[in-house]
């Protein structure tokens, strides 16, 4: 039932045929795939060594390689505070404390509606703006406890739904390249000739 | 030496390849492009390792060949596994800088590695152990608790995995990516989390997954039919050739109070057959050698059913049955050692026995054994490989590996002609898929202009055996003449699939023409003019494609004489039944689809009073008044040596000089003329296609308690497109009937089965499908009904 939707398979093949091998395709489509149920799913890694045609064995292992790609159910937004030393030292510790107060839930785990997750990251790279956290990686700085409230009733009302998509990985951020303007990759076994910014002196 | 050379030779010819190094202060020369572990390895300098393998590519994983090499610029710790030999490279294995930096390597393996040897079927024969005992610190700094992990874990039907004692090496994940090519483990998840597992419910079902247990360094991987069953110091070793197939992949076979309990891969080197690598079932069938059911005394017909006897009633009436018998007909002899087969070849020259055959109407016509014969070596290094044979991955699994090796290297191009999908379609470069019965489809198919091309580059190998049981060989026999024809020069491996089944033909127990032959035997027993048939380890019953011919041949034939391991479908209609010593109970030689002789060694007491074959073909010519020539096995090696000229340089010293064995030089002859003629359809609609499974009901696998549950059972697989036209379901038992008979089948779906064909793989439990097959027909077609 996690596979990859009809309109996705369709944007797969797009993406594959962007790689001169369809296993270059497989971070992309992992993406793909957690865009539209939340997080990886065991069917879907299926889905997707089928159409890179590798093993699911070699989906998993890649694909649990990354802190981006989740394995559990995770909420429609995914609540990322950062506790790293700017963060620490700017409160980063009584926001999550309050983070998981208001939620209900200790970080790590999801509301029981479903629509939050919370959980402790690592620098987001944005030190002068501390304490910041990430909703679906979209930042958010110099939260105060009243900010992460207002940040909550947003959500749960709807009120961010055209800034920030639910399931949000940075794969959103889609290029779509037309057919026409395409170059082609060329399959690495087919290259003969060495790249075209070395010049290649006859021996 | 300089006194043999000739003056204007005097300086010794410089090898072009030849790299001069330095390792620990001795000049040693290594070869271009070799690794500096290796190069040190062969001039006797051993650099501690875990992930290396030299039959694998390297990583640099663990990290412990860590040597200091000084190219010029200064020493430097390098791994010596990822460093290529350069001119006048210095190597320091064992300064205190390397020695200082393997034994912080060690200690950070052991941060983590339990210290359970004494409980770990690795102790003892432990890489790990071993190395931090040579090459570690001896103490850890290490104080905190180590990792844990629900152990052990299956993850496939024979091997366990207790996690906390990996190194991650990549040595198992390497091998079923690289060698396997079943990339069914991998590395799950990262840093200290990151362990081996397969995809949840998705086990490392590979056929050589027992391999990954042989190359694991620590006891993570396990077998299961070896777990806790002997100390490896309590193990005695000895080396030996499998003869489950024609292969003959070299193998240790290790036994503890004379039972034998594992096999291992040997890896001879440069000319080995197998690499070091073994399928499961060659490494696991061990334990049929000690199964319950082994016939451990003669047993004679009375009329309360069979009886045991004594070795000399036994004879005593089996010389009175040949004495008795004006015609006989002896078949199989491929599942003896070539002492076996030659002993009963001289019994039956003596006897003028006229009927004779080591196959069972399921291979080809002895003459291809005449042709220039390609090693392994060789076909995996061809430019072209024409494969038309059996399913190579199910029927000969390591020469499967070693094709595909080179095919996904992109170095070897294979053109398979074969009527279904095979594991080996995936690597061939042309598929040429055909309608069983129509060679001249073949034929045309291989004469279009990009395979012509690619023919016409030369070093061509043919694969050559039988595709399908169910059709005649007359296929493999027409691409082979076409093949030939494009090709003069091109060479042939034959895949034959039992044992020694080419060291019998060639020591005389061939046919001498197809009217002499095992068919023609079983038809003549059929008719009633057959006095005597002696069943050398041969299940016609089980084993021949055409049951219904086996059935009335064995009830037509005057008298039977089986010469077995294990009672079988056939031994219970035999009026003698004599027990053979099986593997690992004689010692002798044998040869391989290659042709090349290896030896192959006793290791356990024979089971009951069962002999081998050879000693039972002497007692017997010794009553007839005969003598076979020869008194003991090694004595026999050197007759046929001495007497058989395409075995001449197989004598007993060059087996000792070359445990790879001696590749014996094919006779030659001619190849019949083949048949082109299609075979017409006829009122049935589908095609039947017959080929065998790795796990079938094959004695030492059906007595192999580890083997026997992973038969994959009798069925008829079609089409997934052919279900709406038979208009049944999955899963449903259907009624195939045959010209010659009918069996019952659940139909399974099976995208790899050639529309209009139906498949169904050979001697599986459940039902005999060879009752549709009329081996006298060129192909055998089928309909399927609903089982009202």
């Amino acid at each position: 039932m996690s596979r990859l939707t009809d309109a996705n398979v369709a944007l797969a093949r797009e993406i594959i045929a962007r790689y001169p091998k369809k296993k270059s395709a497989l971070i992309p489509l992992v993406h793909l795939s957690q865009e539209q149920n939340g997080y990886v799913t065991e069917d879907a890694m299926r889905h997707v060594a089928e159409l890179v045609d590798v093993t699911p064995a070699e989906v998993y292992g890649t694909a649990s390689f990354y802190e981006m790609f989740r394995f559990e159910p995770t909420g429609k937004y995914l609540i990322n505070i950062c506790g790293t030393m700017s963060c620490a030292l700017l409160g980063a510790h009584e926001l999550m404390h309050h983070a998981e107060h208001t939620l209900g839930v200790k970080a790590g785990s999801t509301t029981p509606d479903g629509l939050i997750t919370l959980q402790h990251a690592e620098c987001q790279a944005a030190c002068t703006e501390a304490p910041t956290l990430q909703v679906n990686y979209r930042h958010r700085y110099r939260v105060t406890a009243d900010d992460f409230d207002h940040l909550v009733d947003d959500l749960r009302s709807g009120k961010l739904d055209s800034e920030i998509p639910p399931h949000g990985t940075l794969g959103r951020n889609r290029q779509h390249i037309p057919v026409d303007r395409a170059v082609g990759a060329v399959h690495p076994d087919d290259v003969t000739s060495g790249p075209v910014w070395l010049e290649v002196s006859p021996s | 030496m300089s006194d043999t050379v000739s003056a204007e030779n005097d300086a010794p010819p410089v090898d072009p390849n030849a790299v001069a190094i330095t390792v620990n202060g001795t000049p040693i020369t290594a070869q271009k492009g070799e690794l500096v572990i290796a190069a040190a390895e062969r001039a006797g300098v051993y650099i501690p390792r875990f992930c290396y393998h030299p039959r694998m590519s390297s990583v640099g994983m663990c990290r412990q060949c860590m040597v200091e090499i000084d190219t010029g610029r200064g020493p430097m710790l390098q791994p010596s596994c990822m460093i290529t030999v350069t001119p006048d490279m210095k190597v320091e294995t064992d300064s205190p800088v390397a020695k200082r930096a393997q034994e912080g390597i060690l200690e950070l393996l052991l941060a983590n590695h339990p210290l359970d040897c004494p409980v770990c079927d690795k102790g003892g024969e432990c890489p790990l152990q071993d190395q931090a005992y040579t090459h570690g610190p001896g103490e850890s700094r290490y104080v905190e608790a180590k990792r844990n992990y629900e152990k052990p874990i299956p993850i496939s039907d024979h091997v366990l995995l207790d996690r906390e004692r990996c190194i991650l090496c990549d040595r198992c994940t390497r091998f079923a990516d690289e060698v396997a090519g079943d990339k069914l483990i991998h590395f799950i998840h990262r840093g200290n989390l990151t362990q081996v597992n397969t995809f949840p419910d998705e086990p490392f079902a590979s056929y050589f997954s027992g391999n990954v247990v042989q190359i694991c360094p620590v006891g993570a991987l396990t077998a299961k039919p070896y777990r806790f069953k002997a100390r490896p110091w309590d193990l005695a070793q000895v080396e030996s050739t499998c003869t489950t197939c024609s292969v003959g992949c070299r193998i240790s076979v290790h036994s503890s109070r004379d039972q034998v309990l594992r096999h291992q891969g040997v890896d001879t080197g440069t000319d080995s057959v197998n690499w070091g690598w073994l399928c499961d079932r060659g490494r696991f069938n061990f334990e049929a050698i000690d199964a319950d059911a082994r016939l451990g005394e003669p047993l004679v017909r009375t009329e309360s059913g069979h009886q045991p006897t004594t070795w000399a009633g036994a004879l005593a009436l089996a010389k009175q049955l040949i004495d008795g018998a004006d015609s006989i007909g002896l078949i199989g002899g491929a599942r003896s050692t070539n002492e076996g087969a030659f002993a009963w070849a001289r019994l039956a020259d003596a006897l003028g026995i006229d009927h004779r055959d080591a196959q069972l109407g399921d291979g080809l016509p002895a003459s291809v054994l005449g042709l220039p014969r390609a090693t392994i070596d060789e076909a995996a290094n061809a430019t072209t490989v024409v494969l038309v044979g059996p399913d190579l991955k199910e029927e000969l699994p390591v020469l499967y590996l070693r094709l595909r090796a080179t095919a996904e290297q992109r170095r070897l191009r294979i053109i398979e002609v074969s009527p279904a999908s095979t594991g080996m379609t995936r690597y061939a470069w042309r598929t040429v898929a055909y309608r069983p019965g129509s060679p001249s489809e073949v034929t045309k198919a291989l004469g279009a202009a990009d395979i012509a091309e690619q023919l016409a580059k030369g070093d061509v190998v043919v694969v050559a055996g039988r595709s399908n049981l169910a059709e005649s060989e007359t296929t493999a026999m027409s691409v082979l003449s076409a093949v030939l024809a494009a090709v003069p020069d091109a060479k042939i491996l034959p895949a034959l699939r039992r044992g020694n089944v080419v060291g019998a033909l060639e020591l005389g127990l061939a046919p001498t023409d197809s009217d002499h032959d095992a068919l023609a035997t079983l038809r003549r027993a059929a008719d009633g003019s057959l006095d005597l048939l002696v069943l050398l380890g041969a299940d016609p019953l089980d084993d021949c494609p055409d049951t219904d011919l086996a059935r009335r041949a064995l009830a037509g034939a005057g008298r039977i004489i089986s010469i077995d391991t294990f009672p079988s479908a056939s031994t219970r209609h035999a009026d003698l039944v004599l027990p053979a010593a099986s593997f690992a109970e004689q010692s002798g030689t044998t040869t391989n689809l290659e042709g090349r002789v290896t030896r192959v060694t006793q290791k356990v007491t024979a089971h009951g009073t069962s002999r081998p074959d050879w000693m039972i073909a002497s007692e017997l010519a010794a009553l007839l008044g005969h003598d076979i020539g020869f008194a003991s096995p090694e004595a026999g090696t050197a007759l046929i040596a001495r007497t058989v000229p395409a075995f001449a340089a197989a004598t007993p010293a060059a087996l000792d000089e070359h445990p790879a064995g001696v590749v014996t030089g094919p006779v030659t002859g001619a190849l019949p003329a083949a048949s082109s003629a299609d075979a017409p359809p006829n009122g049935y609609d589908y095609r039947l296609v017959v080929s065998r499974k790795l796990y079938d009901g094959a004695v030492n696998t059906a007595m192999s308690p580890s083997l026997a549950p992973l038969a994959v059972g009798a069925a008829a697989h079609l089409h997934p497109a052919d279900f709406d036209k038979v208009g049944l379901a999955e899963g449903t038992e259907v009624t195939l009937t045959s010209t010659t008979g009918s069996v019952v089948l659940p139909l399974h779906p099976n995208a790899n089965v050639a529309r209009g064909t139906v498949w169904a793989p050979f001697n599986q439990p459940g039902a005999t499908v060879n009752e549709l097959v009329d081996a006298s027909a060129p192909v055998t077609d089928v309909r399927i009904e609903r089982l009202s």
